[in-house]
């Protein structure tokens, strides 16, 4: 695809009716959402390569065709209970753009991948403040789905603070 | 018609950046001796970069070039001779001009007052009569005649035989094009000459067969008509003479018209064999101020410098990643070629066959695409006989720089970083190693000191050394030195070769005065700790009264490793192998424990730490019985070290891929490789190794202290 074409789906993907798209999840139940223009492919579970001294979520890294990429457990990120993986269990790989610009092409396992959902940016309502091993600021914000709530994440900010971030304060 | 220039700017600045290396250098030469050639080459390069400027909107830069160029110019005629302070002047201009051009290019303020002063300086050079080497009548009249061109002199016209090149079309360049300008400036006539059309079955209807006689009647100064040609030069000839000498009506300077006479008829022959005799280039400069000469060099020059091309680096990269992707993919489907048991046997010897040939293809082709980032070492050498010749006028001393192996290739990775540390080495050497004439003359050595950069290849390395024929090193100082530094304890028995090599360690400098050339004492261990960086490493040999040696010893590039796999639970590690000294089978005799907790082996006469690479790394798998597993012996920082691993399989070449691209730099593993199963391996780092060791020891020691 050429830039143009990409310049152009993404300005139709960003703002058609006021709604962004997002990929949606699964986790221990719940459903969680992430901006699909961030979303660069979803891949099934192959083993990776542990790394030495990391704290538990961070599996180690796969090869993606070349590249290193590491692989980042979102079950044991939010210290929920970890199930073996399986067939089922998929890896999301995203782009994420750190306060400096670069981008880095990161993994997060899942539970499941379910649907893309296009969400009204006037839909999406503000987390409502609480403590655990998610911040707020990693959470976009919430929004009613037939029914169902869906978690919005700020997948930048969940893995530069939440997962760079932890790394170094662990050095320290 | 308006084109956006700004697109083309940054191959601009980067030709600009070489037209000033070529200039740089060649000025150099010319402190060894006039060489005619290498002044045109310097020429040329300042033109090059007037007309750029010129054309993408710098004017300063144009300007400023402008007024060397008519400097060098008036040498390049013979009209000035080439002079220390000349050549002094036009380093300088050089430097202002790099400064012009990085603060166009990041668009920020260059340092006004000092181009100034250069600009200035240059202009009072050129203001001074040239110079008295040369027959004084024939210099000046000549410098005379750029500057009152056009004022004090009439002209009827010009009678202009515009001879093309065949691919002159190709290069964008329209006759007609420069035929309308032309017209612009007076009345214009032509006469196409058609003779050279060959017939129809042979003709290209690309190539231009034409060539013209023109003629153009007007009061138009030469450097109006020179400068529509300006962009066809090279590729045509040109020949542009006064239309019908008598008309001209010289005013001020009849001189002129005796100088410009004669010059006609052997300037027109030489176009016409193609070559300038050397009467002739002297003889037709006194006319036609700058083009025939320089089209004429300029295409001799096109043909020498048509081996390159201009990749964008990460194209290339691009390009290796592939290439290594392939290389993964044809191991992976050896692997599963070896794996097919019981089929039809024809078919399989077919298959392996066909893998073979497949694996002898990829690793060509993967050392092909390596091959593009290497370059000549010469691009980091360059910089060294302007810097040589800085500081050894600022000390007073005379030293000749000697290079060679020049052309011995190395990664563009490893090219960029090399640059400061031996920055760094060159600096030392002149400033504490060679000595003063009046030293060197006491001590029984010749006045010039000799500094002589060598590179060469050696094995899968690069061997860069810096060699001079100084004092040496002092082995005393250094050793006292280092007693005071409490680097080397008392009375502690050293090599030689110990010894000097202590001048890398942190804090340590022996001059015995601080200059701002060399000696603050953070110099030769950052340059260690750089050379150390890139995977390489230094060592220095020196004899007193004589001389001494730095050798540099790098590997060829960044990307590929030799590494040896081990084993350890169910991972699979790289050492690299260089720092493998050797692997053994651990004896539980050998073993000792110093406090109960860290473990040496002892190895001959020397104990050395086990580094356990599964307890520093945190796993729970992994042998744990040291006699069932093999230790294998690194050196790191000239010390040994042995890590424990479960057992040692194939050794082979990897690609080196970068943690911190994707994610973040880890200590005691320098990076990652994909192996032939695909699966990511990581290549460990001996030297974090061992640094992560004793902070796991420290920390060990730590917990323990609590508990009590």
């Amino acid at each position: 695809m050429s830039e143009a074409q990409a310049e152009i789906t993404e300005s139709t993907l960003q703002s058609r009716d006021g709604t962004d798209q997002y990929l949606t999840f699964m986790l221990a139940g719940e459903e969680y959402g992430l901006e699909i223009l961030k979303v660069q492919e979803i891949k099934g579970w192959s083993s990776v390569t542990p790394m030495p001294n990391m704290p538990e979520f961070i599996l180690g890294v796969i090869n993606l065709r070349g590249t290193v990429v590491p692989i980042i457990d979102l079950r044991k990120r939010f210290s929920m209970e970890s199930i073996p993986y399986s067939q089922t269990t998929v890896v999301i790989v995203v782009k994420v753009v750190d306060e400096a610009g670069e981008v880095r092409t990161m993994g997060i396992v899942v539970d499941g991948v379910s649907e893309v959902h296009n969400v009204a940016r006037d839909d999406l309502k503000p987390a409502p403040e609480f403590g655990g091993t998610l911040g707020t600021d990693s959470i976009k914000g919430l929004v009613t789905q037939d029914e169902r709530m869906l978690i919005i994440l700020d997948i930048d900010h969940l893995m530069n603070n939440g997962v760079l971030d932890q790394l170094e304060q662990a050095e320290d | 018609m308006s084109i956006d220039l700004s697109e083309f700017h940054d191959v601009f600045f980067e030709e600009c950046f070489e037209g000033l290396e070529v200039m740089e250098s060649g000025l150099l030469t010319l402190d060894q001796g006039t060489d005619i050639e290498e002044i045109n080459a310097i020429f040329r390069a300042a033109h090059s970069i007037k007309g750029g400027g010129a054309s993408f909107g710098f004017s300063d830069i144009s300007e400023f070039t402008h007024v060397m160029e008519t400097l060098l110019d008036e040498m390049r005629d013979g009209r000035r001779s080439v002079t220390r302070p000349a050549v002094d002047l036009l380093l300088e201009s050089v430097d202002c001009l790099r400064d012009m051009v990085n603060a166009a290019r990041d668009k920020s303020d260059s340092d006004q007052p000092r181009i100034d002063g250069v600009k200035q300086r240059l202009d009072e050079m050129l203001a001074t009569p040239a110079d008295t080497d040369t027959p004084a009548p024939v210099a000046e009249e000549e410098s005379d005649v750029p500057a009152d061109t056009g004022t004090d002199q009439q002209y009827a016209g010009w009678n202009i035989s515009f001879k093309p090149h065949a691919n002159i079309l190709k290069s964008g360049n329209d006759p007609v094009r420069i035929f309308r300008e032309l017209a612009l400036l007076g009345e214009l006539s032509s006469t196409a000459d058609i003779s050279a059309l060959p017939d129809l079955s042979e003709f290209e209807p690309e190539d231009c067969y034409i060539s013209w006689q023109l003629e153009l009647r007007g009061n138009i100064s030469r450097e109006q008509v020179v400068e529509v040609f300006d962009w066809s030069e090279g590729e045509c000839e040109l020949d542009i003479t006064p239309l019908d000498e008598s008309a001209i009506v010289a005013i001020a300077e009849p001189p002129d018209i005796q100088a410009a006479a004669p010059a006609t008829p052997p300037a027109a022959e030489a176009d016409n064999d193609g070559a300038a005799a050397p009467s002739a280039t002297g003889a037709d400069t006194a006319t036609s101020q700058d083009t025939p000469p320089s089209a004429r060099r300029k295409d001799a020059g096109g043909s020498k410098e048509s081996g390159s091309i201009r990749v964008a680096i990460d194209k290339v990269d691009g390009l290796i990643n592939m290439v290594g992707e392939l290389v993964i993919t044809q191991s992976m489907l050896s692997q599963v070629g070896e794996q097919l048991e019981g089929v039809d046997s024809k078919t399989i010897e077919g298959l392996l066959d066909g893998l073979a040939q497949l694996e002898r293809n990829t690793r060509e082709l993967q050392e092909g695409v390596l091959q593009i980032r290497m370059l000549p070492i010469s691009f980091s050498f360059s910089r060294f006989p302007r810097l040589v010749r800085d500081l050894s006028n600022k000390m007073g001393k005379q030293i000749q720089l000697k290079i060679s192996g020049e052309n011995t290739e190395v990664d563009k990775t490893v090219l960029e970083k090399i640059g400061d540390p031996l920055v760094h080495l060159v600096r030392n050497s002149l400033d504490h190693g060679l000595e003063t004439p009046d030293r060197r003359q006491a001590a029984g050595k010749p006045e010039t000191g000799t500094l002589h950069l060598n590179a060469r290849h050696e094995g899968g390395d690069i061997v860069i050394e810096v060699i001079d024929d100084g004092a040496g090193i002092n082995r005393d100082i250094v050793l006292s030195k280092a007693i005071e530094k409490g680097l080397v304890a008392e009375g502690e028995e050293l090599t030689d070769q110990r010894i000097y090599n202590l001048i890398f360690e942190p804090g340590f400098s022996t001059a015995e005065q601080v200059s701002d050339v060399s000696g603050r004492g953070v110099g030769m261990d950052v340059v260690r700790r750089n050379i150390r960086d890139l995977g390489g490493n230094v060592s220095v040999e020196s004899q007193p009264g004589k001389g001494s040696t730095v050798t540099i010893r790098l590997p060829l590039t960044l990307a590929i490793l030799d590494g040896q796999l081990a084993r350890v639970g169910s991972e699979t590690y790289i050492i690299p192998l260089v720092s493998i000294v050797e692997s053994l089978q651990i004896r539980a005799e050998n073993v000792n424990h110093i406090t109960g907790q860290a473990e040496y082996y002892r190895l001959r006469d020397e104990y050395i730490p086990i580094i356990r690479l599964n307890r520093i790394f945190g796993m729970d798998t992994g042998i744990a019985d040291l006699e069932e597993g093999l230790l294998v012996v690194v050196e790191s920082d000239g010390r040994q070290v042995g890590l424990f691993v479960d057992k040692l399989m194939g050794q082979q070449q990897v690609v080196i891929k970068s943690l911190e691209t994707n994610f973040r730099q880890l200590q005691g593993v320098s990076g990652a490789t994909i192996l032939g199963d695909g699966t990511v391996a990581l290549i460990l780092d001996v030297h974090g190794l061992y640094q992560c060791y004793n902070a796991h020891c420290s920390s060990l020691a730590d917990s323990e202290m609590a508990v009590a």
